[in-house]
């Protein structure tokens, strides 16, 4: 049986981190798809100007674009080039709740995550991305330093 | 043509700037717009307010009182009967997972809201009460609940028959819906009133989305720095007003739209805290509402004036009828357009049913407006036009003197507020006012800028021209607007209806559910 197992990268370092790990992850197993995850964070709940809005889907498909050619599709290639089986996934939400609905959705049976996502205020009042994603997912989570 | 003959007006004023030196050179200049603004545009004043034949009651408050009225029995009491629905749509439980990242529910309510939210809560329901009496807060909320179906329909039709361009971007509002959806009927005369409704919109954005922010913001600051030209107000905002619509400087309006909300829950907040600590005279307040109501309480006009002008202010406010949010409305993303019609009818509960009755009853329970002792009624000025008040202020100043008699430091922060709220709805109209002119003259950089000066010009002549002729001409300007989108509406609300009985039935079959979060 193939495991799948979820990437989430965030365009940093410490995904590149996460993705190397999985990597060496998968090569331990016999059949294992990996689904490299990038979350662009956006809350249904802002205020934005009429302009804003009146071309907000063309810059959500911006988003998914750059998101998709600059971080997921490399990444995807990379893994596919070095014979792993990967998919790639843009999506827009919150970053630790659309992490683990993609995960459920494709029967993922485990989350890999860099350590850092936010930083000083936010971090202090939210907790980061990690965090929450630690707290309330529906698998197991791996954090990588 | 009145409009050909306000930019000649408004060219006169910046005409002025390099002559300024004096004080009194100043005074004279804002004397001089005054007076060439109030005879320019007196004619279409009268006409818009003309009363009915025989009585002293105009007929455009009849005539969104009317509509509103069958709209709400025409669909139903939808008002009452999707509300626990509209509450859902808005907190996401019906909006699909995959559509995350598009403009939300929550978000074009909001954007409209703070369209709406603005002068008309704080110096509107003022210049009603200190007018109509507390009577008029009576028939405002009766307006708001009864506009909430005027809301609904228009904004439904405006996610309706929005345009979608390649490029992914939205354009929508009743210069669309009128001239598609008569097209769609085989009714004639669709395109002229959609041309129709761009031309007041046009002057609607210029008055009251415009020329009364920029009056009553400077009205607010000059009551704290003390008495100074409106035209030097008016040369400030215009200024960050170009910044943002012309330099494209989104930041200014990106920081706006995140304080403006924060504001609006300060004032609220504040304004229940003074209802909390003078809790027993919210009874009472109640009292002097409901006896105003039907006896207006000795008002100029009666219990006709109360309801005049709490029916006027609340149209002003909230603006149902009117299509302005159709606009606002129509760039969320739906697979159903009526959601966003059921969205939509918070909007005016939101704006003119919680947010003005606490402005009325603060200024009601400050007792600011002066009552005679003998009688119980009110008094009247000494022109026998308005409700005598303690300092003799009226517009935002009244709501001013009233928060201070409870928080005394709270004019500070409701000037700041003003100025926000004014700068915000500014913001708000430019766009409508643009997406009307580009109806009009088509989409281009050179016509949208044409339209862009222009509206900053007429930011300096609403701050130097005095309340009296802006007002006027701000809600003449809007009202004509509802004119034409309620002509509109009357033919189009069968679309609407269908709508609502396919959503319905399909809501109660299950085949319409919530997602699961």
């Amino acid at each position: 049986m193939t495991v799948k197992i979820t990437v989430g990268l965030d365009g940093t370092e410490t995904g590149e981190r996460a993705l190397t790990f999985a990597r060496d992850l998968a090569s331990r197993m016999e059949a294992c798809e990996l689904i490299v995850a990038y979350v662009i964070e956006w809350s249904p709940f802002t205020f934005q100007t009429p302009e804003e809005n009146a071309t907000r889907h063309k810059r959500r498909e911006e988003e998914i674009e750059i998101a998709t050619s600059r971080v997921v599709a490399p990444a995807v290639k990379s893994l596919q080039d070095a014979g792993f089986a990967a998919k790639g996934v843009v999506r827009h939400g919150d970053v630790a709740e659309t992490l683990n609905r993609i995960t459920v959705e494709n029967g993922a049976s485990q989350i890999i995550v860099g350590r850092v996502s936010n930083d000083g205020f936010t971090k202090r009042l939210f907790g980061s991305s990690t965090q929450n994603l630690v707290m309330h997912a529906d698998v197991p989570v791996t954090v990588v330093g | 043509m009145t409009f050909s003959k306000l930019s000649t007006i408004g060219a006169t004023a910046l005409g002025f700037q390099s002559a300024l030196g004096t004080a009194a050179a100043a005074q004279s200049i804002d004397e001089t717009v005054n007076q060439a603004f109030a005879n320019s545009t007196g004619w279409f004043v009268s006409l818009i307010f003309a009363p009915i034949p025989g009585t002293s009651f105009p007929w455009i408050v009849m005539w969104l009182v009317i509509a509103a009225s069958v709209f709400t029995i025409y669909f139903g009491l939808v008002q009452f009967r999707f509300f626990g629905h509209a509450i859902r749509l808005v907190k996401g439980d019906y909006s699909d997972p995959n559509d995350a990242g598009e403009v939300s529910h929550f978000q074009a309510l909001a954007t409209a809201l703070s369209g709406t939210v603005g002068l008309g809560n704080i110096a509107g329901v003022a210049v009603a009460v200190g007018i109509g009496g507390p009577g008029a807060t009576f028939w405002m909320i009766l307006a708001g609940l009864l506009g909430m179906a005027s809301k609904f329909t228009e904004c439904t039709l405006g996610v309706k028959y929005r345009n979608e361009y390649p490029d992914g971007s939205v354009s929508g509002g009743p210069m669309y819906y009128i001239s598609k959806g008569f097209n769609e009927l085989g009714l004639p005369g669709g395109k002229i009133l959609a041309v129709l409704f761009a031309v007041f919109c046009i002057l609607g954005a210029l008055g009251g989305g415009n020329m009364f922010q920029a009056n009553q913001a400077h009205a607010q600051i000059s009551a704290i720095t003390g008495d100074y030209p409106g035209w030097i107000t008016g040369l400030v905002f215009a200024a960050v007003v170009f910044a943002v619509i012309v330099g494209g400087i989104k930041s200014i309006a990106r920081v706006t739209e995140k304080v403006v909300p924060f504001m609006g829950i300060l004032y609220v907040g504040a304004a229940a805290i003074i209802l909390i600590i003078n809790f027993d005279m919210i009874g009472w307040a109640f009292g002097q509402i409901f006896a105003g109501a039907f006896t207006g309480l000795g008002v100029a006009g009666g219990m006709v004036g109360a309801l005049i002008q709490g029916f006027k202010r609340a149209a002003f406010s909230n603006e149902a009828g009117v299509g302005s949010a159709a606009i606002a409305h129509s760039a969320v993303k739906t697979k159903e357009p009526i959601t966003e019609g059921f969205v939509s009818l918070l909007e005016p509960l939101i704006d003119t049913v919680v947010i003005c009755t606490m402005t009325a009853l603060v200024i009601i329970i400050s007792q600011q407006l002066l009552i005679d002792e003998a009688t119980g009624n009110y008094m009247l000025n000494e022109a026998g036009s308005a409700i005598a008040t303690v300092d003799g202020n009226s517009g935002v100043a009244l709501t001013s003197a009233a928060f201070a008699s409870g928080i005394s430091w709270f004019p500070y922060v409701l000037a700041i507020a003003v100025v926000l709220f004014a700068f915000s709805t500014m913001i708000s109209w430019s766009y409508y006012g643009l997406k009307a002119w580009t109806y009009l003259f088509g989409e281009g950089k050179t016509t949208e800028l044409v339209f862009k000066i222009i509206f900053c010009v007429f930011v300096v002549i609403g701050a130097a021209a005095s309340l009296g002729p802006v007002i006027d001409f701000s809600d003449a300007a809007i009202f004509a607007m509802a004119v034409v989108n309620i002509i509109g509406l009357y033919f189009l609300m069968k679309i609407v209806r269908a709508e609502l009985v396919s959503y319905a039935e399909r809501l109660k079959s299950g085949e319409i559910k919530a997602f699961d979060s």
